[in-house]
């Protein structure tokens, strides 16, 4: 059994999840941000982003989320061209994509429930399916049981479960976390990467971890892309984290 | 949109407004300081005008007829003349009837019966009443052009002061009214600049996950528009009351002034003042959350 029961996808869906095609983008005269990268995804992979500050991975992850548009080359996030989207067309392509953040982003007035249930709101989900959505959502990242707090109360690593119940409630084919664990003490980072790689196995979700953390890039084995200055330098299977110098 | 979806978002307007109560609060003072000054000022501007009206309303022009009119051409005259526009009213005096009113005020009864004769006598007249005193002129001179009228009685001082104060109190309450929709327009743009850095987050947030532009804006409007009821309903009540305390004081305080100083009721003034505020509120409350909430849906 799954862990969304029915809703359960298929694992290792054949064909594309991301496809960039020589993708650059520019914000001014000065120094691409992406320099003609090229990167495919396919559906149902675990795939590392790896770079340091400045490399390029928050363009990356903003052509991604169509909050940027490429200079040049294509952006094609399950089979839709994110560039040619209009700007009506952008929530419904959002929906694709459950995003986690480094800071959790969680609506701090809110309790636990309300900060996921939040999420099925906005895609208009009836309202008895929303608690039972709900409940599945923080059963699986182990919450279930405050679902009552308030996100203050909560530890940094509970808050991080909670925005990646938020970024699963929706069921999207796409996870994207943006340095999931880098607020994190190192047991939570653990718990956090297990639970993503748990969804990954399980739900056949692609997710695609943006991080710094060398240990758990080292430790997981997972494909790795390097990015250095905008442009793709190494993309391996099982791969390691690669030093600047 | 679905119901429940529909009530979610109303119920989050609500809930906004308390999450964010100083906010709220803020906004609600803004807006309730601004329409009671508008409301307090208009309020003196119906009054003036009401007390101009009754003035301009009492004032009548007085045409006499020929002493050798027939009745027909009496009443043909009364008739061109109830015909004009500007003509509110048309009292026919007879010379009879001019002496019987006269007489008593001002010679007394008991000397009435000195004059065994109508001093009056053939001296018919119209009194005319009109619905615009900045027409008097002209009307004089069409009346004094009717080869059966006489002598026209008028005051022009009376007149132009009644509509020079007229075209005063328009072009003073216009530019005060505009100052303070300026006023207004400065204060509450402030304070909702500093209501967007409260909800930048909770909008990237909505976006990020794929919120609608309409899903996102709702609440807020919502929110924005109970904000703007609210902050129109304080001065209302507060202009409600003082108004009939003020006009409860003058007459208990100044009997004498109760002829000059005619109070329009407060009803006649809150007919127009009550929908004028909540339209300027809600509309002010809209206009505010909206603009500063698409501000920040182009991400």
């Amino acid at each position: 059994m799954g862990l969304f029961g029915k809703k359960r996808r298929k694992k290792r869906d054949s064909g594309e999840a991301i496809v960039l095609e020589n993708v650059t983008k520019s914000y001014s005269k000065g120094v691409p941000a992406l320099d003609g990268v090229s990167i495919t995804v396919k559906k149902g992979e675990f795939v590392f982003i790896v770079g340091d500050s400045g490399s390029g991975k928050s363009t990356l992850i903003k052509l991604l989320m169509r909050e940027l548009t490429p200079t040049s080359g294509r952006v094609v996030v399950q089979g839709m061209d994110v560039g040619r989207l209009k700007h009506r067309q952008v929530p419904k392509f959002r929906r694709n994509i459950g995003i986690v953040f480094q800071d959790f982003r969680l609506l701090n007035d809110r309790n636990v429930y309300e900060n996921v249930a939040f999420a099925q709101r906005i895609v208009q989900t009836p309202a008895k399916e929303i608690r039972k959505n709900v409940t599945n959502a923080l059963t699986v990242v182990g919450l279930a049981g405050k679902y009552k707090a308030k996100t203050r109360q909560l530890s940094g690593g509970e808050q991080q479960r909670v925005a990646v119940a938020r970024a699963l409630v929706n069921n999207p084919p796409i996870l994207l976390a943006d340095e999931p664990t880098g607020n994190l003490d190192p047991k939570n980072s653990w718990d956090i990467m297990q639970l993503l790689d748990r969804i990954n196995r399980e739900r056949g979700t692609t997710i695609i971890v943006v991080t710094h953390n060398r240990e758990i890039v080292n430790t997981m084995q997972k494909r790795v892309i390097t990015i250095r200055k905008g442009v793709v330098i190494s993309d391996e299977e099982k791969g390691g984290y690669i030093d600047e110098d | 949109m679905r119901i429940s979806t529909f009530f979610y978002t109303l119920k989050q307007g609500i809930v906004n407004i308390f999450r964010n109560k100083w906010f709220s609060l803020a906004s609600i003072a803004t807006i309730s300081s601004c329409l009671f000054l508008f409301g307090l000022f208009y309020t003196v501007i119906v009054n003036f005008q009401y007390m101009i009206r009754n003035a301009e309303g009492e004032m009548s022009v007085t045409a006499f007829l020929q002493e050798d009119a027939t009745e027909e051409q009496i009443q043909q005259v009364g008739e061109m003349i109830r015909g004009r526009a500007e003509v509110a009213r048309v009292d026919f005096i007879s010379d009879e009837q001019a002496w019987a009113e006269w007489a008593p005020e001002n010679i007394g009864e008991d000397y009435m019966d000195i004059y065994s004769e109508n001093p009056f006598e053939n001296m018919n007249s119209f009194e005319i009443y009109m619905n615009d005193v900045e027409q008097q002129q002209s009307l004089v001179d069409w009346l004094q052009s009717l080869p059966d009228i006489s002598e026209v009685h008028y005051s022009e001082v009376t007149a132009t002061t009644l509509t020079g104060m007229n075209a005063i109190v328009a072009y003073v309450s216009l530019g005060i009214i505009v100052i303070l929709l300026l006023v207004s327009i400065f204060l509450i743009n402030n304070t909702v600049i500093i209501g967007i850095s409260v909800r930048r987050q909770e909008i990237e947030i909505m976006k990020a996950i794929g919120a609608t532009d309409f899903f996102v804006r709702s609440p807020f409007v919502i929110e924005g528009i109970l904000i703007g009821l609210v902050g129109s309903l304080i001065p209302l009540a507060a202009i409600y009351f003082i108004y009939i305390k003020v006009m409860d004081y003058v007459g208990i305080q100044f009997p004498a002034l109760t002829t000059l100083l005619q109070f329009l009721p407060v009803q006649d003034v809150f007919k127009l003042l009550l929908p004028i505020s909540l339209g300027i509120g809600a509309g002010i409350g809209f206009l505010g959350s909206f603009t500063t909430v698409r501000k920040h849906l182009r991400v």
